[in-house]
């Protein structure tokens, strides 16, 4: 088991009312899985993703990642965590504008402290697996939508992640770039890695092997994939 | 550290037009501060070099009492006292006589009057003074020789001319040997001096003429004597012979018909009113640096809220806080140094243009006063963005749009 959240709570204060985000959420998820987060807008699956990939801290709950209590951590060895552990995919891409494809590739690896040349060459490589080895000095703007969101998943390996956060990957996409994409996403899944995705689209959620599905804060149902169009025998852990 | 360093520079490098408005308030600020500074130092050491050249050990006896109440130099009573004069040779010749005192002699008497050369005239300073006068006032001649002490003793009516006096009433004719007429009295042309300038506003050396003083006080019918200047034996020791010289002056004149200035009294007092223009100036300008620093903030806020989703993406990724604060902290204090830089630059070529009419010098302190000033002032004014940016939440900032 690599990710476990107890009893995961999140709540804000707005204005008189208490939202609760997320509410007594518990979940496993084990080395190479699969899991597709679904529900409707406000369901708690976007704070979920937040609290499970340690952007933010939980309310209350405890969450385990590779055995150890990261609800303990502060706010410095929760970047670190992140750094080390976890690889972001977003929705807006999110890359840094009027910087290379390269340098973004490698800007993990920066707060990593590894040496430039280092960097360079593992940005690279990355670079090449995700087949825009020719397009290492192209900046943002000078790449399409699904070369762009494939820059971002390069950068989300780079680190060799213990899992990998996506968070309506193909959200931003025509179709036949999300296509690109989600079929990156499913390469990722047969080499083992552990990917976890929030995504609206039953067609997306498809390259998923579990579903969980929330609503108001809480999960509502966990278990194989309904929309799973391709099968692979990995264990569903089922609460 | 290093790759920090280099984001920082390259966000600066990637907004280059906002970089150089941003800059240009310290340019502004640095270069005013450093400009300012330089003319004062540079007025205060022309000043200092000007006496010493005359050396250090020299006193100078004026008539009456020039000091005010309060000690310091009045111009009132220095009127009433030029209207009084009782300093006449008699004091010379007691002067003269203190040996173990002073070494030199050199009393003056100024007038105004016409010089004339053939149709053209000009109004000069005349000045009666003795042989030594050249020696003890560090009059340089271009053309020609001083008048000697023969002429000084015969009352010779030769006349050595100031550089301007020469050059409108000769041009390019050789004065020397020819004859000018001096209040209507013919003198003989021995030598010109030296091009000197005027020093801030007072008589220009340039425009006087210099004439044995025996000439002079027969000529204008007088025996008084405008002022004598006197080197003392000793430099170390120039308070103890000041004091013996008013002694013996105390003899012959009251307490208030003269007063004895030390030379280096005459330069502390105006090194230090120097000194004052120069930090009230340099602080007028240091206003500016300010406010250069408030446009750095300015644009840091700007540029923090600009960015608050690449700031998110890089904690997502594994920046601290504290990177975040250290990232932005060095943009602000680039910034503010570039801005020193280029502000230093323009005030050395400032200071060379103006050269040629105010002494002007830039110091290593003003240089190092500059670039310390400006970069605390980028990373004061830059700590508050830096702080904002390094507090910024990374789900707060990657949701901004």
């Amino acid at each position: 088991m690599i990710l476990e959240l107890q009893n995961v709570s999140k709540h804000y204060q707005m204005g008189d009312t208490l939202i609760k985000a997320l509410d007594g959420v518990s979940l496993k998820v084990n080395a190479g899985e699969f899991v597709a987060i679904m529900g409707h807008s406000g369901s708690g699956k976007s704070t979920f993703l937040q609290v499970a990939s340690m952007l933010a801290q939980p309310s209350s709950g405890k969450i385990t990642l590779r055995d150890k209590d990261v609800t303990l951590y502060n706010e410095v060895e929760r970047a670190l965590l992140r750094n080390r552990e976890i690889g972001f995919v977003f929705q807006q891409f999110n890359l840094l504008p009027r910087t290379s494809a390269i340098d973004n590739v490698a800007l993990p690896l920066v707060y990593a402290k590894v040496p430039e040349r280092e960097r360079r060459e593992r940005a690279q490589k990355m670079l090449e697996r995700v087949g825009l080895g020719d397009r290492l000095q192209n900046t943002p703007s000078q790449l399409s939508g699904g070369q762009q969101q494939r820059v971002a998943i390069a950068r989300a390996l780079i680190n060799d992640p213990s899992i990998i956060f996506a968070d309506e990957p193909t959200g931003n996409l025509d179709t036949k770039s999300g296509e690109d994409i989600k079929k990156f996403l499913q390469e990722l899944h047969t080499e083992n890695r552990t990917i976890i995705m929030v995504t609206h689209e039953e067609n997306v959620a498809a390259i998923a092997t579990r579903l969980v599905v929330f609503r108001d804060g809480t999960v509502v149902s966990d278990g194989k994939n309904k929309y799973a169009k391709y099968k692979k025998n990995l264990p569903v852990q089922v609460e | 550290m290093k790759d920090i360093f280099l984001i920082a520079i390259k966000a600066i490098l990637t907004n280059k037009v906002r970089t150089f408005l941003t800059t240009l308030g310290i340019i502004i600020g640095v270069s005013s501060v450093v400009l300012l500074t330089s003319v004062g130092t540079g007025l205060s050491n022309f000043v200092t070099k000007e006496f010493n050249e005359l050396g250090a050990n020299r006193a100078i006896i004026f008539p009456g009492d020039i000091f005010g109440d309060d000690g310091s130099f009045s111009s009132e009573n220095q009127r009433s006292a030029f209207a009084n004069n009782k300093l006449t040779l008699r004091e010379v010749q007691v002067l003269e006589r203190m040996r173990d005192d002073v070494i030199a002699v050199s009393p003056l008497n100024l007038q105004s009057d016409t010089v004339e050369f053939q149709q053209k005239s000009k109004t000069a300073t005349v000045l009666g003074g003795m042989a030594n006068l050249a020696e003890v006032n560090n009059i340089k001649l271009e053309n020609g020789r001083f008048f000697n002490q023969i002429e000084e003793n015969g009352g010779s009516t030769v006349v050595v001319l100031g550089f301007e006096i020469a050059d409108s009433l000769f041009g390019s004719i050789d004065p020397i040997g020819k004859r000018v007429k001096v209040g209507g009295q013919t003198f003989t042309v021995l030598g010109v001096a030296e091009k000197k300038g005027s020093s801030f506003g007072g008589p220009s050396y340039d425009t006087y003429v210099y004439i044995p003083l025996k000439t002079v006080l027969k000529k204008y019918d007088t025996n008084k004597i405008s002022q004598i200047i006197v080197k003392t034996k000793s430099t170390e020791n120039i308070d103890q012979n000041i004091k013996n010289i008013e002694i013996e002056l105390g003899k012959r004149l009251k307490d208030d018909e003269f007063s004895v200035v030390n030379q280096a009294e005459i330069l502390d007092t105006i090194n230090q009113i120097l000194g004052i223009l120069t930090a009230g100036l340099g602080g007028i300008a240091g206003i500016s640096l300010l406010v250069g620093g408030i446009g750095i903030m300015n644009i840091m806020l700007v540029s923090v809220t600009e960015r608050t989703r690449e700031i998110g993406l890089r904690k997502a990724l594994g920046a601290t806080p504290n990177l975040i604060m250290f990232q932005f902290l060095i943009e602000a204090a680039v910034l503010s140094v570039i801005g020193g830089g280029i502000g230093l630059l323009l005030a050395f070529l400032g200071t060379l243009a103006i050269q040629s009419f105010i002494p002007a010098e830039v110091t290593p302190g003003a240089i190092g006063l500059a670039l310390g000033v400006s970069t605390v002032v980028g990373l004061i004014f830059g700590a508050a963005p830096a702080r904002r940016a390094a507090n910024l939440s990374p789900i707060e900032a990657l949701r901004y749009e």
